[in-house]
């Protein structure tokens, strides 16, 4: 049978995703250009017994996000800059505490309210760093409105796996423009749930990993009793100052991901195999190199594109490879530098990274991409 | 390879974005070519230049963003000169001839129409201006198959405005048949 298509905004496709992975609750707070994702998601998660609500800020949204999950609902939020910045206190609460849910992070341009209705890209080293403290991150970079739903779906089966917020790292090119999208039949894209405690409630104890790092999850009101908070805590939940168990829990926690490299991040590599030139982007600007690709092999030029669909944990072992064997990297983006400089530090100087780098909350022009390939030394 | 470049401009209000996703979603789910539609607008919500831009291609479409179109609309003064600056030479500019009283200057096909006073006195509806611009704009450049943009303006319509918007496709269809006449 032919796949159903429809032509879908990039927001849009972000829901058709959420819902595909048995997404039941949102809470948010409008904002441009992630608005649409709550829009649908008001109209659409009533109708199959789920809820939305709208928060009376970004806190409350991300605090009420981390509830509904805690609550046994895979949860999701989505916001842009200014409200990715209110979130960071009860994001980190929400990575101390392995509450899994997605928050969608369309990005325009900042700092502040900055550029409201353009794209930008300048969110990259937030998503990692934004919340204070360490701990482990999870960032998917779509770069079409198909992957804004698949890599939602893979988001929603990450952050169940592991038991942690994810993050989609989008922008306000992608998830404004539309595209054809084939909607996904049940059974196609793997959903993955969160493994949930079988033993008896009162043996219970909600941080105590399995084999894989990850302790089941209970829902608030099954019957499980137990304590959550942002305090580090022993195995049954409750605050401890130890700061040696502290530093053992939450290395276990940065390796839930780390030793997951090969599982988690994806990447989508053209033409790299004879590349003499390698140009590294990601998300609307991985559109714009694509097509500067296409222009200069055109014209006999030997230039690949490694495009990053997972920017953390950043593509290291995948990037590597390139490492002495490229003449040039080049990494466009729509920021003063962010992903520069973990590609500088993946490279190590073979060869020296070289930026082209725009906050003019215009698109990069895949001519400027191109006449930096031909301009080159 | 063909591969269109078009841009649809007017005020924000006039219904050029939804124009635009028709005439792509038609393109792709109906007829089975690469189509992407996108859109740039500041921050009111009506008023200020507004654009929507389509890309349709038998192939890929990586960059989304038109750089030259082929075609452009424009039913206001001000998005004719400030969109008009890229159109490629030889290439198609569409404009009302009630809100546009200056056409730019270039080495361009020039439609000047009535449009906007099309859809307010012969169609009824002035707000049907978009779909009017649909049926002018593909008679002229045949971008779809004619039932496919009938098919994809009634599949985006409310329910009971069928028949007004299959008047406003015709309407559009008799004027660019006038133009190009001319």
């Amino acid at each position: 049978m032919a796949k159903k298509v429809k032509f879908l905004q990039g927001n849009e496709a972000v829901c058709e995703g959420a819902l595909y992975a048995g997404c039941t609750f949102y809470a948010g707070y409008p904002i441009t250009p992630s608005t649409e994702v709550a829009e649908v998601l008001a109209a659409r998660l009533p109708k199959i017994g789920g809820r939305f609500i709208q928060m009376e800020d970004e806190l409350a949204a991300m605090a009420a996000t981390l509830g509904g999950s805690i609550a046994g609902k895979k949860s999701l939020t989505a916001t842009s800059g200014p409200g990715m910045s209110l979130k960071m206190e009860n994001l980190g609460y929400g990575y101390l505490t392995e509450v899994p849910c997605v928050i969608v992070n369309v990005m325009r341009g900042g700092p502040s309210t900055g550029l409201p209705t353009g794209p930008g890209q300048s969110d990259v080293m937030q998503a990692r760093w934004g919340t204070h403290g360490d701990h482990p991150c999870i960032a998917l970079t779509p770069s079409t409105v198909q992957e804004q739903l698949n890599e939602t779906v893979r988001a929603f089966n990450l952050a169940e796996k592991y038991r942690m917020p994810v993050i989609l790292l989008t922008d306000e090119i992608i998830g404004h423009m539309r595209e054809a999208v084939e909607i996904p039949e049940p059974g196609d894209l793997p959903v993955i749930d969160r493994k949930r405690p079988t033993c008896d409630p009162k043996d219970y104890l909600p941080y105590k990993p399995e084999a894989d790092g990850v302790a089941p999850m209970a829902d608030f009101g099954s019957g499980y009793r137990y304590h959550i908070t942002g305090l580090n805590h022993l195995p049954d939940g409750f605050p401890s100052n130890d700061g040696k168990l502290a530093q053992a829990d939450e290395i276990r926690q940065q390796k839930k991901v780390d030793d997951n490299y090969d599982e988690i991040v994806v990447v989508d590599e053209m033409m790299c195999d004879d590349a003499e030139i390698l140009i590294f982007a990601f998300g609307s600007t991985a559109r714009s190199a694509k097509e500067a690709v296409q222009m200069a092999r055109a014209e006999g030029i030997k230039v690949g594109l490694l495009r990053p669909l997972t920017i953390w944990p950043f593509p290291d072992k995948h990037l590597a490879k390139y490492a002495g064997k490229v003449k040039r990297v080049i990494v466009p983006e729509m920021n003063l530098g962010q992903t520069a400089l973990e590609v500088e530090r993946v490279m190590k100087g073979q060869p020296a990274v070289e930026g082209i780098f725009q906050i003019d909350s215009e698109p990069i022009n895949p001519v400027t991409i191109l006449n930096k390939i031909k301009g080159g030394k | 390879m063909a591969r269109h470049l078009i841009r649809l401009s007017g005020s924000g209000g006039q219904g050029m974005i939804t124009a635009g996703i028709i005439l792509a979603a038609g393109a792709s789910v109906l007829e089975g070519k690469k189509a992407i539609q996108s859109q740039s607008y500041g921050p009111e919500a009506r008023g200020g230049a507004s654009k929507a831009e389509v890309i349709i291609s038998d192939e890929e479409i990586y960059y989304p963003k038109v750089m030259a179109p082929d075609v452009l609309v424009a039913l206001t003064q001000e998005a004719a000169d400030k969109y008009s600056k890229d159109l490629k030479q030889g290439g198609i500019l569409i404009l009302d001839d009630l809100m546009v009283k200056t056409a730019p200057k270039g080495d361009w096909k020039v439609y000047m129409m009535p449009i906007i006073r099309t859809a307010a006195e012969k169609v009824g509806k002035a707000m049907v201006a978009n779909v009017v611009t649909l049926g002018a704009l593909n008679e002229i450049c045949g971008f779809v198959k004619p039932e496919t943009l009938e098919q994809a303006v009634l599949s985006r319509v409310p329910k009971g405005t069928e028949e007004l918007n299959k008047n406003a496709i015709s309407a559009g269809i008799e004027l660019a048949k006038a133009a190009k006449a001319k």
